[in-house]
């Protein structure tokens, strides 16, 4: 009962990670539970129907359907996170002033809330359908099987829980000034993560068959599956082992999303790049 | 995808064959290399250890005979697979530096223990 509560767990930390990070960077902005809700809902719901045509899935594209579907997903939650930025490039200093004018909530974000609930979502969905397939082995397999699955479950679910609280509260503890700019990196970090991630499935896949040499090794440091570097894995793309091809995404995606969002700052003036929303003090 | 495959001079040729891979991925022949296979029975992999050559590109091939997935995962090899109940999927992996590999399968953590030996 304890194994499948942890395995759930470490699926369900991913999703639990990115929603403690969307609720930090959306911090004060109207309607935003119901965006993430709606997100994890949404991810749940696609979790299901993804695991029941998991094999259909599988079998699409000369076996490469399973790697297609996780890259293809985790570009578009590149794409989300990257527009988000740049939307907050462009709006972030009108939103802190209608923070400050309004007290606190503020409606004029809910267009990139849509963004960030597809992130979520697209996060739920891919370690969702997992935990899906592996709970129902479970229920077909054991005696007994609905009480672990129950507990592995709700108590895996509760726990990812627990960290988004945990992680949003902490970086509640960063002043103002800083956590918009902090949320900012770390959203672009995660973004530029995920492209690593994308251009593995490909490489796994026999897709990309170039690029795919090992340039360092830090495992004996830090292990991409010890709970720390899982965690350091999602939020900024740590891995023990890149790859070239790996390497060469992040950096392109960390590039692309600071040029995109200095470009849409352009002509907002007074600059106000990186320290868009100092005013929400 | 062109832009982020590392395309120096001497590794031209290497990227032609990814995109030529990429634009007609069904029938590329750098698919058809012949895999190593590695059966899933009763959450246990036979054999537990496989031979494959280091520096090169290796297909595995792993057929899960159980009712129930699997998850095939490896952070050392780089791959993270499902495979259906009595299904089988294919993994590239490698080139891989002469060593020790292990893998397993996720969802039957305490049994599915293997390894890949690149020689």
């Amino acid at each position: 009962m304890l194994a499948s509560l942890i395995i759930v767990f470490r699926e369900v930390l991913e999703a639990g990670l990115i929603v403690g990070i969307v609720l930090a960077a959306t911090k004060g902005v109207a309607g935003r539970g119901r965006w993430v809700a709606l997100g994890i809902l949404g991810g749940i719901i696609g979790s299901c129907i993804v695991a029941a045509f998991a094999d259909g899935i599988s079998s699409l594209f000369a076996d490469t359907g399973q790697e297609l579907f996780n890259a293809g997903v985790l570009l578009v939650a590149v794409v989300m996170l990257a527009w988000h930025n740049a939307w907050m490039a462009q709006h972030g200093r009108e939103l802190a002033r209608d923070m400050r004018a309004v007290g606190q909530a503020v409606s004029s974000g809910e267009k990139s809330l849509a963004a960030l609930a597809i992130v979520i979502g697209v996060a739920v969905l891919r370690e969702g359908s997992e935990v899906v397939l592996f709970l129902t082995g479970i229920l077909a397999s054991e005696e007994g099987g609905i009480a672990t699955v129950a507990a592995g479950g709700l108590g895996g679910m509760a726990l990812g829980a627990l960290v988004s609280v945990l992680l949003y509260a902490g970086l509640l503890q960063i002043p103002t000034r800083y956590l918009f700019q902090t949320t900012t990196w770390l959203l672009t970090l995660l973004a530029a993560g995920m492209a690593a991630t994308a251009v593995n499935f490909l490489a796994q896949a026999g897709i990309l068959m170039a690029g795919g040499q090992i340039l360092w090794d830090t495992s004996g440091v830090l292990r991409d599956n010890s709970l720390v570097g899982q965690a350091l894995h999602i939020m900024v793309g740590y891995t023990d082992r890149p790859t070239e091809a790996q390497l060469i995404a992040y950096v392109a995606v960390v590039a692309g999303i600071l040029l995109l969002t200095r470009w849409a700052a352009r002509g907002n003036p007074p600059s106000n790049g990186p320290r868009m929303v100092n005013a929400a003090e | 995808m062109p832009r982020f495959l590392p395309c120096r001079a001497s590794a031209l040729s290497a990227c032609a064959l990814a995109l030529s891979a990429a634009l007609f991925l069904p029938s590329s022949p750098a698919r058809a290399d012949d895999p190593v296979t590695i059966v899933i029975k009763e959450h246990k992999f036979e054999p537990a250890e496989v031979k494959v050559p280091a520096n090169k590109r290796v297909t595995l091939l792993v057929d899960n005979q159980d009712a129930t997935s699997e998850e095939f995962e490896s952070g050392e090899l780089k791959v993270e697979k499902i495979v259906g109940g009595r299904k089988q999927i294919k993994v590239m992996i490698g080139p891989l530096a002469p060593g020790r590999y292990p893998f397993f399968g996720e969802f039957h953590e305490a049994t599915a223990q293997g390894a890949v030996i690149a020689e």
